[in-house]
């Protein structure tokens, strides 16, 4: 999807500030992070049959993702006991968070069955997101814009059949189109409006919610840490200037920590509620 | 056919602060009134405050697409 940006900025391998000796009074201007900063130069590449998979630093934290939330919660569980100690302790107060917080709250009767599902996402989009911060990784791998749609296109294909089994393959869109309670000439507007809006527009703002908090806020961070950088000068305001964007360049790494949690709360939160929708019609 | 006026620069950033405005006021809106609630019947907190952050996810969406279009179909 950045096919422009990457025709439009040499190679790949480009330095995200203008180099080290670029400060204010050296006569370069701001070197201001773009869509570049995403891009990342395969580490190497697999081939299987015809088949190419490339390894880049993206590829890599997906992979640590896996491991690391498959590993915490198998060493949580792996003895389980009545009263919960340590790890066994932090991981039921994440399964009871999901369970109590989102699947029965949002889903309602029917929910139980769904708890791990969402428990995965949450935790996974969590983890991935988290990345964003971690000293070494720092990249949320959620910015990456294939990842949150493969996540919101498994979403999709949850909620979309589940709902033709559960009220029937025609009755789920005549549901959907046809809410009660609404004057009979006003379907001619609703429910195309409808119809677009569950089928079409939620999966993609499902993703996209996702993937512009993470990549706005990287951005963010970036261009913040590439100001503290780039006002080291000799000069007061340009040392006034670099101490403030440090400064902001903290808070606003406590400020992603929140958006994070909470951007995976939302994701799984509006998984809950497609997957209630689909169980459920609304009456 | 001639033109009548041309736009150049940051057209990008202008029209990310078009897009910003409505989801600003719709937030404002969302969180003003969920304090609102959770303030008169603060033992339905946790169901507002679910609402809440809904409501916000769903306004928010707006002004993170505004933001990231002009990345996306490039300056």
């Amino acid at each position: 999807m950045f096919a422009e940006v990457v025709s439009a900025s040499a190679p790949t391998s480009v330095s995200a500030a203008g180099g080290p000796d670029c400060h204010l009074m050296s006569g370069c201007g701001f070197p201001a992070p773009g869509a570049e900063i995403f891009l990342f130069e395969d580490i190497f590449t697999l081939q299987l049959a015809s088949l190419e998979f490339g390894f880049s630093k993206v590829t890599v934290l997906l992979l640590l993702g896996v491991v690391a939330v498959v590993g915490f919660f198998t060493y949580a569980f792996r003895k389980p006991k009545l009263v919960p100690r340590g790890a066994q302790n932090i991981g039921e107060v994440g399964y009871v968070f999901v369970r109590d917080g989102i699947a029965k709250e949002t889903i309602g009767h029917g929910g139980e069955k769904f708890v791990p599902f969402l428990f995965s996402f949450f935790f996974f989009v969590w983890v991935l997101n988290f990345f964003g911060i971690l000293p070494g990784a720092q990249l949320p791998a959620t910015s990456i814009f294939a990842i949150p749609v493969a996540f919101a296109l498994i979403v999709y294909f949850t909620w979309v059949p589940l709902g033709m089994i559960k009220q029937g393959p025609i009755k789920f869109f005549t549901n959907m189109m046809f809410p009660p309670g609404v004057p009979k000439p006003m379907y001619i507007l609703l429910a195309p409006i409808e119809l677009i809006s569950n089928i079409l527009v939620r999966p993609f703002t499902h993703a996209v919610r996702l993937f512009a908090n993470m990549f706005a806020g990287h951005l963010l961070l970036a261009t913040f840490s590439i100001a503290a950088f780039y006002l080291i000068s000799a000069s007061v305001i340009g040392i006034l200037g670099s101490v403030a964007s440090f400064v902001v360049t903290v808070a606003l790494t406590g400020f992603e920590a929140f958006i994070q949690a909470l951007q995976a709360y939302i994701f799984t939160l509006l998984a809950a509620v497609y997957i209630g929708s689909a169980l459920h019609a609304e009456h | 056919m001639s033109l009548l006026a041309e736009l150049t620069g940051s057209i990008g950033s202008i029209g990310y602060g078009l897009a910003a405005i409505g989801p600003g006021i719709g937030i404002g809106i969302i969180f003003g009134q969920g304090v609102q609630a959770i303030a008169r019947q603060p033992e339905a907190y946790g169901v507002i405050r679910q609402n809440m952050l809904l409501g916000f996810a769903l306004a928010e969406a707006l002004a993170l697409i505004g933001f990231v279009v002009p990345f996306v179909f490039g300056a």
